[in-house]
């Protein structure tokens, strides 16, 4: 059984000029112990998602969904108390800016231990103790001196640092990373990669990356899941992805990649991610797609089967090439 | 090859931090001895983590703080300690391109005035219908439409904002353009783009870039020339080939093997960096790299590594060997 399942999810927002539909119909699994990442650019839901299987989206927010399950829970259906004994313990959730994430008045040994105030029975000296265990395994150095330190001394890297040892304080099945990397350089964002994913192996927790970056992507997680518009519009294997994308964004998306350009010239995905006003009727990618035609702008497509990736698509990719063409001319 | 338009020599910059009670004010080496050249038509990258100096670099060729110490010449003429004050010549020479697009325009004011006010300020013997003429004339150029001459910042995605950033830096018609991380705030489909404009008008204007960036994809695509610097100080510089296939400075090797490849069936031995750029404040005796590097040796904390060599230039006691395919 699947740690965590999400079937058609939507979350709509209340704005001034009407609803906006940031996800839109999104399923997620998650099994146990696995390792997924949840990419896609601006506006593409990725993090709003997650936002609302955390409880955490704002009353302009409506999140409805078929099927909501976290390792047993309904979480449509619980009470806010029930929800707030998961949150924190079962699943956490690191973000991406460390630096304005962390509470500026408090220590951050406050800030890791108040988790565990919360959730668990431990004492006083208990809570230190494994306050000072967590530090050490994320690698901080000199973890009692840490403790008593205030976020604005810390640097990016070690912040997050402090960030994940927060979050994993209570021995999560699930940990969600939304973008834990972007703030930071290159050299501490292989540390803190290199830290994630050993825990997840050690620990065997469950952990969803949420990024933008392919680099990132193809380094660290076994399976991803494609978003654009608040849609999913693949889902594949790492590899089979990079080597063979069925879904035309997917397939342009890589191609735009400077490492992979074979020309000195890039090549572009015309336009911009459609917006609350622009919302094409079939299709959402069909106004930037170069295979688009007459019935990808009519009609909405359906997901194609899991040897194709699930293409959100009329006409799923096969080694760059449309297929099904000619049954729908 | 024509000659280089600006050379830079020795260029440092420092900055007094007060004390506090009691203390000694401490100097804070921001930028600490880089030397290069740039040349029409070719692009200089220069790659760093944060805190490496790479945005005071790039005040300093704009000519928005003088140099502490060094010798900048930017066609012909050397910059004085008081900056390019007044010598409004030489500022329109260099321009510069900033990372945010959101926060880099002003949302009071139309692209066209945006466009204009450059014009305005520097050339006042442009007469109005002119300068309207020329703002539209560099819309078009950077791949927007006429009609965007009377929209506000607000209605733009970011990638049409950073072509309007672009226009406004090529509006005075400069030799050098400075490029501080210019697609970092984009997304992927929309870097692309504006990649891509840069290399064309490179091309149809024979410009010299400063291209500022941490995104070693990117720099390997567009530049000529890579400048890797540490703490202030470049550490190796090079033709780009030479930098990506073949460093010789510890850093720099570490940096490309910290860097993700998008290809998942490469998946490379990483030399882990421990720790993190130390403060400009106190920097580390010898070697600034010489506490977190692999390759370090006794000389490497006592004795500053010159840089050294023609072309290809690294600051290493102990460089990675020639052929060396991952390093122990």
């Amino acid at each position: 059984m699947s740690l965590l399942e999400i079937r058609n999810l939507s979350v709509d927002f209340a704005t001034a000029s009407g609803k906006f539909r940031a996800v839109d119909g999104v399923d997620v699994t998650v099994d146990q112990g696995e390792l997924l990442a949840i990419v896609g650019e601006s506006g593409s839901g990725k993090s709003v998602s997650m936002l609302a299987l955390m409880g955490l989206l704002p009353w302009t927010a409506t999140v409805t969904a078929d099927k909501l399950e976290f390792d047993g829970h309904d979480l449509r259906k619980i009470s806010g108390r029930q929800r707030r004994r998961i949150i924190g313990k079962d699943i956490s959730m690191i973000f991406q800016e460390p630096m304005s994430s962390l509470n500026p008045a408090f220590t951050i040994g406050w800030q890791i231990k108040e988790s565990l105030r919360k959730h668990t029975n431990m004492s006083r000296s208990q809570r230190q103790d494994r306050a000072v265990e967590l530090m050490q395994q994320v690698g901080i150095p000199a973890p009692e001196k840490r403790l008593q330190a205030y976020p604005h001394q810390l640097s990016g890297g070690m912040s997050q640092r402090a960030m994940i040892a927060m979050a994993l304080a209570n021995k999560p099945k699930l940990l969600i990373a939304d973008e834990p990397t972007t703030a930071l350089d290159v050299t501490i964002q292989a540390q803190i990669l290199e830290l994630l994913t050993g825990l997840q192996q050690e620990t065997g927790m469950a952990l969803v990356l949420i990024t933008h970056d392919m680099g990132v992507v193809a380094e660290t997680v076994q399976r991803v899941q494609v978003q654009y518009a608040g849609q999913r519009v693949e889902l594949q294997e790492v590899d089979g992805l990079f080597e063979n994308p069925h879904h035309p964004y997917t397939a342009a998306l890589l191609a735009a990649l400077p490492e992979r350009a074979i020309e000195k010239r890039l090549p572009t995905i015309p336009g911009v991610v459609p917006g609350q006003f622009d919302r094409p009727q079939g299709c959402l990618f069909s106004p930037r797609c170069k295979f688009a035609d007459a019935r990808c702008i009519a009609e909405r497509p359906t997901p194609a089967g899991r040897d194709l990736g699930y293409a959100l698509c009329h006409y799923p990719l096969i080694d760059g090439q449309p297929t099904g063409k000619e049954t729908a001319a | 090859m024509s000659d280089p338009i600006l050379i830079a020599t020795d260029l440092k910059r420092h900055y007094e931090v007060k004390g506090g009670f009691m203390k000694p004010n401490a100097i804070v080496r921001a930028l600490d001895g880089a030397s290069f050249s740039l040349t029409p038509g070719k692009t200089l990258a220069v790659v760093g983590e944060s805190g490496s100096g790479k945005s005071t670099l790039a005040r300093v060729v704009t000519m928005i703080e003088p140099p502490t110490e060094g010798q900048l010449v930017i066609g012909g003429r050397e910059i004085g300690p008081d900056g390019a004050a007044g010598d409004r010549k030489l500022r329109s020479m260099v321009q510069i391109v900033f990372q945010d697009p959101y926060g880099s325009l002003n949302p009071r004011q139309t692209i066209g005035q945006t466009l204009m006010e450059p014009l305005l300020l520097n050339r006042p013997d442009i007469k109005a219908d002119e300068r309207t003429r020329r703002a539209r004339e560099m819309l078009t150029m950077v791949g927007l439409r006429p009609e965007h001459f009377d929209r506000y910042p607000h209605m733009f995605s970011g990638g049409q904002r950073q072509r309007v950033a672009v226009a406004r830096a090529l509006m005075l018609e400069p030799k050098i353009l400075v490029l501080d991380e210019p697609v970092s705030a984009l997304d992927l489909s929309i870097q692309s783009q504006v990649l891509n404009l840069l290399m064309d008008l490179q091309e149809r204007l024979d410009l010299a870039y400063l291209f500022i960036s941490h995104d070693l994809s990117v720099v390997r695509h567009i530049a000529d020339e890579v400048l890797v610097l540490y703490l202030g100080q470049p550490v190796e510089i090079g033709p780009k080939d030479v930098i990506f296939d073949q460093p010789r400075h510890p850093y720099t090797k570490a940096l490309l093997s910290a860097t993700p490849v998008a290809d998942p069936a490469e998946r490379k031995e990483r030399i882990k960096l421990t720790g993190e750029l130390p403060s400009p404040m106190n920097k580390p005796e010898g070697c600034s790299f010489n506490p977190r590097c692999w390759r370090r040796l006794e000389i490497c904390t006592k004795v500053e590594p010159p840089l050294q060599g023609h072309g290809h230039c690294f600051a290493c006691h102990n460089p990675v060997p020639d052929d060396e395919e991952v390093a122990a």
